[in-house]
C-alpha cells in the first residue's frame, strides 16, 4: 500500500561554520512512505533547485547504512527515532501527514559545520590516525585460522569493528563526548591477538588525541548506545578506560 | 608533561579521580548512616556513638583530612569536568529529546553535585564546628530539628544526596572499567537500592528528631 503524506520541514541553514544560521521552514508536499529519509530531503532540494534557491546540504554516500557519511539530528534524535538505523535508512512511514520535522546538524565543537546540515568530521580520522591501525605490513591474505581465537572475542571485536565513524555518539551524547566512537576503535584491536603488541601505545595516542580535540568527556548516560546506528555497547567504553589505565599507569609507554 | 600529568589530567584521568573519590564518598555515607541510626536507639547510645567516634582521636583526624582532600579532588574534576562538556558544545540543539539513556540521576550530576557541596559546608557548621564543651551531640541535634526550616533543608538534601549517587554509585564502575553483562544490571540495581538506602535512611532522621521533641 503506498501512502503519501504532507509535512513541514524546519531545517537548519548555515553558510558555513563562521556565519550565523538559523531555522528555515519548507513544505513537502505529496511525499511517498516509501520514500527514504534523504530521499524526501532530495525531493524538496530538487525544488528549491528549479526555485533557483540554494539546495540543503547534507552528506550521504551508500544510502544502505553501512558507509557512516549521513546523519542529522531529526526531532532531537540523532539519525531519527529508529532505533539502530542510519538516516539514509529511516523511512518516511515513520510520519505521518501534518508532521513538523525538525532537522538539525550534529551540534559539537569537534564537528564545525560546513553547509547547513554538513558537518566536518576530520576530528574522527585524526584520532584513527593517532593509533587506529596496526604497524606491520600484511602481505598476502594469511591462514584467517593461523591464530585461533574463541567465538566469543571475535564476535565482541566484530561488534566493536561495526562502528561505521558516522558520529551520532557524539551528536547525541550530552556532553559531546567522542568516548564510544573512540572506545570502539580501540577495543577492535584491544581484543585481538594482532592488536595487544601496540596496546597500550594505541590507548594513551588516542585518548590524548580525543582531548586535544575538544570533545567533552563521558559521563556515563548512556544516550550514545541507544542512539548508535551500530548498537555499539558502552562496554567498549569500559574497555577503553581499562586499556587506557593499564597503559598510563602499568606500562613504560610515557 | 610528565606520564603522571599525561595520565591523570586526561580525561579520563580526570573521570578516575572522580570515580575513585566518589566511590569512598559512598563508603563514608554508609558508615555515617550506620553511625546515624544509633538515635533510633535513644540518646544516650547516640552519645555514646559520638564519644566512641570521637575517642578514636588522630584516626579520626586522618579521616576527615582523607575526606577533605577527596572532596577537593572530586569537586574541582567534577567542575573542570563540567566546563569542558559546557564548552564542548557551543552551540545547543533546539530540540532536545532523550534517547532513553538518561536519568534523573545522569542528568543532573553537576547540579546535585554542587547543592551537595553547600549541604556539607552547612551542615559542618552545624554540628561539626560548634562548640561541645557544656553540652551533648544529642541536645546540639535536637536543638537544630526543633526548628521546621532545619527539618526541610536537611531532609531535601538528603533527597538531592539519593538522586547524585543514584548515578553516580553504577557510573563509578563503569568509568573503571567494571563493565560486565553479567554485573552491570545487578550494578545499577544496587545503585537505585543506595540511593533509596540513602534518601530514606538519612532523610528519615531530622523528621523522627523533630517529632520527638
Ligand atoms: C556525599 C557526597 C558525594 C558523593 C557520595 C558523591 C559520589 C559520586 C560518585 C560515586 C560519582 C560517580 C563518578 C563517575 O561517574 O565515575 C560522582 C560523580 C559526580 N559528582 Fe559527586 N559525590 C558527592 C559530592 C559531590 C559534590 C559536593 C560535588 C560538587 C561539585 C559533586 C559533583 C559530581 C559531578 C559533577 C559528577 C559527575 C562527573 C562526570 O559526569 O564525569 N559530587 N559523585
Ligand atoms: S560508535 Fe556508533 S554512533 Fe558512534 S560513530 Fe560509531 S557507529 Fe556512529
Ligand atoms: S549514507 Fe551511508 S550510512 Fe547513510
Amino acid at each position: 500500500m503506498t501512502k503519501n503524506i504532507d509535512i513541514t520541514l524546519k531545517i537548519w541553514r548555515q553558510k558555513n561554520a563562521d556565519v550565523k544560521g538559523g531555522f528555515e521552514t519548507y513544505h513537502a508536499s505529496n511525499i511517498s512512505i516509501d520514500m527514504s529519509f534523504l530521499e524526501m530531503i532530495d525531493v524538496v532540494n530538487e525544488q528549491l533547485t528549479l526555485d533557483g534557491k540554494d539546495p540543503i546540504a547534507f552528506d550521504h554516500d551508500c544510502r544502505e547504512g553501512i558507509c557512516g557519511m549521513c546523519g542529522a539530528v531529526v526531532n532531537g534524535r540523532a539519525h531519527g527515532p529508529e532505533k539502530g538505523t542510519t538516516l539514509c535508512q529511516l523511512h518516511m512511514r515513520h510520519f505521518s501527514s501534518g508532521d513538523t520535522i525538525v532537522i538539525e546538524p550534529w551540534r559539537a565543537k569537534a564537528f564545525p559545520i560546513i553547509k547547513d546540515l554538513a558537518v566536518d568530521r576530520s576530528a574522527f580520522d585524526q584520532i584513527i590516525v593517532a593509533g587506529g591501525y596496526i604497524s606491520v605490513n600484511t602481505g598476502g591474505a594469511p591462514d584467517a585460522n593461523a591464530i585461533p581465537i574463541s567465538q566469543e572475542i571475535a564476535e565482541k571485536a566484530m561488534d566493536a569493528a561495526a562502528c561505521i565513524g558516522c558520529g551520532a555518539c557524539v551528536a547525541s551524547c550530552p556532553n559531546a563526548s567522542a568516548m564510544l566512537f573512540t572506545g570502539a576503535k580501540i577495543s577492535q584491536f584491544a581484543l585481538l591477538p594482532q592488536g595487544r603488541p601496540e596496546a597500550a601505545l594505541r590507548a594513551l595516542a588516542m585518548v590524548r588525541k580525543m582531548d586535544e580535540l575538544c570533545f567533552g568527556n563521558c559521563g556515563n548516560e548512556r544516550e550514545c548506545e541507544v542512539e548508535c546506528p551500530k548498537e555499539i555497547s558502552i562496554s567498549n567504553i569500559a574497555r577503553m578506560n581499562r586499556e587506557f589505565f593499564k597503559a598510563g599507569l602499568g606500562s613504560a609507554v610515557m | 608533561m610528565n606520564w603522571f600529568t599525561n595520565t591523570f589530567g586526561s580525561s579520563l584521568g580526570k573521570k578516575l579521580m572522580m570515580a575513585v573519590t566518589g566511590l569512598f564518598f559512598c563508603v563514608f555515607l554508609v558508615l555515617h548512616l550506620a553511625g546515624n541510626l544509633t538515635i533510633y536507639m535513644g540518646k544516650d547510645v547516640f552519645n555514646s556513638y559520638a564519644e566512641h567516634l570521637h575517642s578514636l582521636g588522630p584516626l579520626l583526624t586522618l579521616a576527615e583530612w582523607g575526606l577533605l582532600i577527596f572532596a577537593v579532588i572530586h569537586i574541582s574534576s567534577g567542575l573542570l569536568l563540567f566546563y569542558q562538556n559546557f564548552k564542548a558544545r557551543p552551540e545547543r540543539y533546539a530540540v532536545n529529546k532523550r534517547a532513553g539513556g538518561r536519568t534523573l540521576g545522569s542528568a543532573t550530576m553537576p547540579y546535585t553535585g554542587v547543592i551537595l557541596l553547600l549541604f556539607v559546608i552547612y551542615h559542618l557548621f552545624n554540628f561539626h564546628f560548634v562548640d561541645k564543651t557544656h553540652t551533648t551531640i544529642f541536645q546540639i541535634v535536637s536543638n537544630a530539628f526543633a526548628q521546621p526550616s532545619y527539618v526541610l533543608i536537611y531532609t531535601f538534601a538528603m533527597i538531592i544526596a539519593a538522586v547524585h549517587v543514584s548515578h553516580g554509585f553504577w557510573s563509578a564502575f563503569q568509568t573503571l572499567g567494571a563493565n560486565h553483562p553479567k554485573y552491570t544490571p545487578f550494578l545499577r540495581g544496587l545503585s537505585l537500592v543506595f540511593s533509596l538506602i540513602v534518601g530514606i535512611g538519612f532523610g528519615f532522621i531530622p523528621v523522627y528528631v523533630s517529632l520527638l521533641v
